[in-house]
């Protein structure tokens, strides 16, 4: 029952850790990257699925909706081009097949191929993306470091204005902004998507409700850390408030914002159709609001496919932020 | 050194306004000169913890901080402004908190923490500051500083995190050092090591101020004994008079609640109170059929450096009904995984467990869904209840939750709760309250209540009674005996503590990385003890 050898010695030769580490990471990678072909995958199926689904002609639908008439000749080549005549799993492999050689149609409402379109139109979308991410983000850390645990007005004040932001719709924001700052008092201009000034009224539109959001789950996990011991500890090391909150506090808080910007990421382009709509900017949004009313199913499927490809990337960004913000994460995975 | 005085007169501390003022220190004085050590003991609640950070300015921002007399060398305390306290805190006054792995920041390495000590009060360079970041690790006794200095504290071991912890409250050389709780979350062998490191401190002509419900840990460094009671101190002088020949009865309470200087059956909580005497239990000898038996259990882990580790390895032990099997071993030791084991939570990679004599742990013969109509037959009871409770949930509906479980039907269950817990020595009225308005031993009896409801034969129990204090800590155990004594449940009991061990257990089994270093009956395993290791143990904790 009992071992009495002397001490234990110490284990057997240990396996060499660091290929064995490697060896891990590869895998989670590995994993990863699946899954982000999967996702791919069911997108582009579910594009196809519903190209098929769509009533009416599916040659008028490649080739220009119901308005449009083609010539025997061209419904002649996109028959034989997308292999109409042929079994529905071999429409679909070659379907897959164009799509992995890049070549995703041509626009009819464009006269343009897809894959042009959403090059010209794809940066100023990620432009707005980006910059009312980043404004989203620095809204919600001004009211969580400023206002959680101040003085009891300002903590009530910084999470009512949250709960207010959170809950203003972005195209009534957008509206109203253009009205007070474009056609009122002349501040910014109302429309167009070439200049920076032109960007401050949609990204403020698209970055106050995200904001809100954003502090609301900053400003809870950012109360719990404060309660934490270490806290204690810092201050009783001769750190100021502020200090404490920066350096200690806030990065304990800042995994719930990093999983509901990955969410938000997709969000943004998803309102970027009203926004760019209602502020007439380039961009994805816009194109997708063309290519869905006038049926333009190549460009539709090509904008539904890259914004599936965008989530993939962030989901990407959002697990490496993760193990960047709180180390621990790694080792455990 | 630079030989200040902390001097305290008539402290009071209160929290709230108005009606709901509560003071939860008053009138309290004390004086710790440079080069000795005071210690504030006290359950918790006592106003312990409070009065500590009163005296770095840290009480909070709703507490009213008032005394004749607070005053550190020439720095008078009494409403100092924050940016005062900013520089005597760190710089002047070292400040210890409990358990490091939540007292230092979890996601920094800890040579960051102990830099940013020197950062905060522009001490050197940033390269100077690393080098005595190195130096100061390496004084309070940490192997491979440069290494460690870039670990995280959950990357290092208990006693390794809380010398850095004890290093950052060092880094700038203060003349008083306050430490709340510093060695209750750790192991007896490596408390022995950081109490040294406090003798040193001291030694070197800082003044000390512990906070410790462990009484042998002040009597190892106290000059002077604060006894707290409700806020108020009730007796305070010498240690070796206080201790010794302790005048006030909640003194000797306190004193006389230490478990493992008396053997299993005897009474621990009201022994102060002088009204019952040891009433050692009628020996069993007659030998109980075997309800839990562990052939050599195996499960390995990738350690902290990837390697493989075996975190049980080759585990056996017998567990008779109504008996008790202590474990006992330093953190790490697998002690908690072979009680995991046990539970069926954790497949081990060897070895099986058999329950009344029918497989129970058996990896690739037995799966979860064989189990899960004999689970029934096992309970558990952990550390710390309040975090396996749901706090949304009542006492009632936890309790109801578990005889769910046990396939108690919905309409005698109000009976059942009652009865639960009144076995427990609670009301009925606490079925209505909420986890975490109730007491630290409050709690553990709904937690043992919560185990009985199924009617089990066994219950593991893993450090059920290290958070508490020593006079709570008493009566639970005290309860666990009777429990044991009236249903004859086993006990599988799981502590780091040698005097609860004893205390509690019939059998017992010493563990170290892994292995069953010494096993055999408690008296055996204590008066005899045949393994190094055991001996070590038991020297360690006669010391601290």
């Amino acid at each position: 029952m009992s071992d009495t050898s002397p001490f234990p010695t110490a284990p057997a030769a240990p396996p060499a850790a660091s290929p064995d580490r490697l060896h891990v990471l590869a895998r989670r990678i590995l994993s990863r990257c699946l899954g982000s072909v999967g996702v791919l995958l069911a997108a582009a199926t579910v594009s196809f699925l519903a190209m098929h689904m769509m009533p009416g002609d599916i040659v008028s639908a490649i080739l220009g909706g119901p308005a449009a008439d083609p010539t025997p000749q061209t419904v002649a080549a996109a028959v034989r081009e997308y292999g109409l005549d042929r079994p529905l799993p071999v429409q679909y492999g070659l379907y897959l097949d164009r799509l992995l050689h890049g070549n995703l149609g041509t626009s009819f409402s464009q006269h343009l191929p897809v894959i042009a379109v959403l090059r010209a139109e794809l940066l100023p979308t990620l432009e707005l993306a980006a910059s009312a991410l980043v404004l989203a983000w620095l809204l919600a850390l001004a009211s969580v470091l400023g206002t959680v645990r101040r003085r009891s007005w300002l903590s009530a004040l910084g999470s009512g204005l949250e709960t207010v932001g959170a809950a203003l719709p972005q195209f009534w924001l957008g509206l109203l902004l253009l009205w007070l700052f474009a056609f009122t008092i002349h501040l910014l201009p109302p429309a167009g998507s070439d200049s920076v000034a032109a960007l401050v009224l949609p990204t403020v539109a698209l970055a106050v409700p995200l904001g809100g959001f954003l502090a609301q789950v900053t400003r809870e996990a950012f109360e719990i850390a404060l309660d934490q011991p270490f806290v204690l500890t810092a201050r009783a090391r001769g750190l100021g408030d502020w200090s404490v909150r920066t350096r200690h506090v806030l990065r304990h808080a800042l995994l719930p914002g990093i999983s509901l910007s990955n969410w938000a990421v997709g969000a943004l382009i998803g309102n970027a159709v009203v926004i760019e709509t209602i502020f007439s900017r380039k961009g994805i949004g816009r194109q997708l609001v063309l290519g869905v009313s006038s049926q333009d199913m190549p460009l539709t499927i090509g904008i539904v496919l890259l914004v599936s490809l965008t989530y993939v990337v962030a989901g990407f960004l959002t697990d490496a932020l993760y193990v960047l913000v709180d180390p621990r994460l790694g080792a455990r995975r | 050194m630079s030989g200040k005085r902390l001097v305290v007169e008539r402290l009071c501390v209160g929290f709230g306004a108005g009606a709901a003022h509560r003071r939860v220190v008053r009138d309290l004085s004390f004086t710790v000169e440079p080069g000795r050590a005071v210690a504030l003991v006290g359950e918790s609640g006592s106003g312990k913890s409070v009065t500590a950070r009163s005296l770095v300015g840290l009480a909070g921002s709703t507490a009213a901080v008032s005394a004749q007399r607070l005053s550190f060398g020439p720095h008078a305390l009494r409403a100092l402004p924050e940016p005062g306290w900013r520089s005597l805190r760190g710089r002047e006054i070292g400040f210890v908190l409990q358990d490091a792995l939540v007292s230092l920041d979890p996601l920094r390495p800890v040579g960051h923490e102990i830099a940013e000590a020197l950062a905060v009060h522009r001490w050197g360079t940033r390269s100077g500051r690393r080098d005595r970041v190195i130096e100061l690790l390496r004084e309070v006794g940490v192997p491979e500083p440069e290494f460690r200095a870039r670990q995280r504290p959950d990357q290092l071991s208990g006693g390794l995190r809380q010398r850095a912890l004890i290093a950052a409250a060092l880094a700038m050389d203060p003349g008083l050092v306050i430490a709340d709780e510093p060695t209750t979350a750790l192991d007896a062998t490596v408390q022995a090591q950081i109490l040294d490191l406090f003798g040193a401190i001291k030694a070197r002509g800082s003044g000390l101020l512990i906070i410790s419900h462990d009484l042998s840990v002040v009597s190892r460094l106290a000059d002077e004994v604060v006894v707290m009671q409700a806020g108020r101190a009730v007796e305070q002088g010498p240690t070796a008079q206080v201790l010794g020949a302790p005048r006030h009865p909640y003194t000797r309470s306190l004193i006389e609640a230490v478990p493992g200087t008396h053997p299993k059956g005897t009474r621990l909580a009201g022994l102060g109170r002088g009204a019952l005497c040891p009433q050692p239990r009628e020996p069993e000898r007659k030998p109980a059929p075997v309800v839990l038996e562990a052939i050599d259990l195996l499960k390995r882990y990738p350690g902290p450096d990837r390697d493989e580790r075996a975190a049980v390895d080759r585990v056996s032990f017998t567990l008779r009904g109504g008996q008790t099997l202590g474990i006992v071993g330093e953190s790490g030791s697998g002690k908690t995984t072979a009680a995991r084991i046990v539970l069926g939570l954790v497949e081990p990679d060897g070895g099986r467990v058999t329950l009344d004599g029918n497989a129970w742990v058996d990896p690739g013969r037995i799966v979860e869904r064989q189990r899960r109509g004999r689970r029934r037959a096992m309970g558990v009871i952990y550390q710390d209840p309040l975090g396996s409770f749901d706090p949304r949930w009542t006492v009632g509906r936890i309790l109801s939750d578990a005889l769910d479980a046990a396939g108690v039907p919905r309409a005698g269950q109000d009976g059942r709760i009652r009865l639960l817990l009144d076995r427990v020595r609670l009301t009925a009225d606490h079925a209505d309250r909420l986890p975490t308005h109730l007491s630290g031993g409050q709690r553990q009896r709904v937690a043992i209540a919560r185990a009985l409801a199924t009617e089990p034969r066994i219950i593991v129990c893993d450090e059920p009674v290290s958070a508490l204090d020593v006079s709570v800590q008493a009566q639970i155990l005290d309860l666990l005996a009777d429990l044991q004594a009236d249903l004859g449940v086993a006990y599988l009991f799981i502590s780091h503590d040698l005097g609860v061990i004893r205390h509690v257990s019939d059998e017992v089994l010493v563990m170290r990385h892994g292995r069953v270093v010494e096993a055999g009956p408690v008296e055996t395993v204590f008066h005899a003890p045949r393994h190094p290791f055991t001996r070590q143990l038991l020297a360690a904790s006669a010391a601290a």
